[in-house]
């Protein structure tokens, strides 16, 4: 790791600031990502700054037909609150299922999103139930996020401080996971929403993306049964040591599948 | 140069530290705390699991200057002198380790399970120790071990 200035902030305005009158700034939530990004020095910050620890970044609110999650709040707690699984199940699941205990002890929902790997879970639900990303300067539609791998509509220092996810009527995230890492090699969030149905696959592109042919039959007809004879085409899909385009391809019908059953 | 205070296994501490320290060399190479381990320094394998304010982290994954203040526990604070821990009676009483290395992550990964679930299924342990890897035993003595200080620590 390459020496850098460690600051921990005392604010979001703080952070902003820290971010801003430093040379090369970045902030830091769980780390989980970041660290070890500076420990295989592909990254030299001059200053990292602490936002983790944050309170009024921290917690889990319902009101209003939604479920609020500050940035800070770590999967752990999202996948073990009483709030989530009472409203969003399928958010308790997903949290759930991020990588493991250590990982999900330390790591944010804040931290997931902003670092868009084109494997992690969360940006399946934000797409999935067309959630808010709220941050110190706007809010940003679920929809005009995910710009790109590893790549977000968040301006340089701009802090994400909460999301807010629309409670769904149902909703259910299936994923075929790496054995190893648990990042999705294919995960499809399926949500029965006010707005019609809604289908996001994470793990098999670039970033993740909704799957609007499988929307329209699952508007007509939601059943696992109305996605036989829909095939998603594997161009542009990733392919790696782990699973060819094709085979993605075809996980994401088998997931979507599997995700619409377990809708109920 | 930052200065960080924290309690470790019950005891108070401080040092001067790099802001890129991480928690475990702090640990390993200013405290002298070298049961836990760095396997792989790539925050997969879990040997340098820790408890921190009670909770199970990768303390390879962490800066020392994040865990100001807190409450750190490691493998050396499980024991009450010549008497193992039931969790570590267990790994020995279960052959839960061969060559050792992974064992002290384990067991602070597997004491952390235990608090929040006291009679863990062979399921429940095996999800629980995904993020510890071990490249001797099969994991099978492992889980039964889990599965059984959990028990005697929930006695
Ligand atoms: C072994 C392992 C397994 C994993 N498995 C999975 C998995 O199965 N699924 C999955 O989804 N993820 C997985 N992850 C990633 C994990 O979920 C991380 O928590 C996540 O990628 C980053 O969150 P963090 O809080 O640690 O962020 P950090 O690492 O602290 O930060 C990540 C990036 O986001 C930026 N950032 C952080 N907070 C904010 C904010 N509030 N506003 C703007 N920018 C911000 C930082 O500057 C940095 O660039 C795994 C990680 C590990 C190490
Ligand atoms: S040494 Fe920390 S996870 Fe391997
Ligand atoms: S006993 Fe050797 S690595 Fe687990």
């Amino acid at each position: 790791m390459y020496e850098f200035n460690y600051q921990k902030a005392g604010s979001v305005a703080d952070a902003a600031a820290k971010v801003a009158g430093a040379d090369d700034g970045t902030l830091m939530a769980g780390g989980m990502t970041l660290i070890p990004t500076l420990k295989q020095r592909l990254a030299m910050p001059s200053d990292v700054v602490d936002i983790g620890q944050l309170a009024d970044l921290q917690g889990i609110s319902v009101a209003g037909g939604k479920v609020s999650i500050g940035s800070m709040t770590t999967h752990d707690t999202v996948a073990n609150s009483a709030d989530v699984k009472g409203a969003i199940p399928a958010l308790a699941v997903l949290a759930s299922g991020i990588g493991d205990p250590m990982v999900r002890n330390r790591g944010t929902m804040g931290g997931s999103v902003a670092n868009n790997d084109p494997a992690a879970d969360y940006p399946g639900a934000v797409l999935g139930l067309g959630a808010t990303v709220v941050t110190d300067k706007r809010e940003i539609a679920g929809d005009a996020f995910f710009t790109g791998m590893f790549e977000t509509a968040l301006d340089e220092g701009e802090i994400i401080t909460r999301i807010d996810f629309p409670v769904p009527t149902k909703a259910a995230y299936t994923k075929f996971p790496n054995p190893a890492s648990r990042y999705a090699i294919v995960g499809v969030f399926v949500a029965q929403t006010a707005d019609g149905v809604r289908v996001a696959v994470t793990g098999a592109g670039g970033t993740a993306f909704r799957a609007t042919e499988m929307e329209a039959a699952l508007n007509a007809n939601f059943s696992p049964s109305a996605l036989d004879g829909i095939s998603v085409s594997s161009d542009g899909l990733n392919k790696d040591i782990h699973a060819s385009a094709e085979y993605r391809a075809h996980l994401i019908g088998v997931m979507a599948k599997r995700a619409v059953a377990a809708c109920g | 140069m930052a200065s960080v205070s924290m309690t470790i296994n019950g005891k108070q501490v401080s040092g001067e530290v790099e802001g890129r320290t991480l928690l475990v060399e702090f640990l390993r190479e200013h405290q002298r705390l070298t049961g836990t381990h760095v396997g792989c320094d790539t925050t997969q394998c879990g040997a340098c699991t820790i408890h921190m304010n009670g909770e199970a982290v990768k303390s390879c994954t962490m800066l020392a200057v994040q865990a100001e203040g807190a409450d750190v526990s490691t493998i050396e604070g499980l024991a009450n002198g010549d008497e193992l821990h039931p969790m570590q009676e267990a790994f020995r009483e279960h052959h839960g380790l061969q060559c050792g290395f992974c064992t002290p992550g384990m067991i602070m990964s597997a004491t952390a399970l235990a608090k929040r679930n006291p009679s863990p299924s062979e399921d429940d342990v095996r999800h629980w120790l995904e993020g510890n890897l071990c490249r001797c035993t099969g994991y099978h003595n492992i889980v039964k071990a889990v599965m059984a200080g959990a028990r005697a620590m929930n006695a």
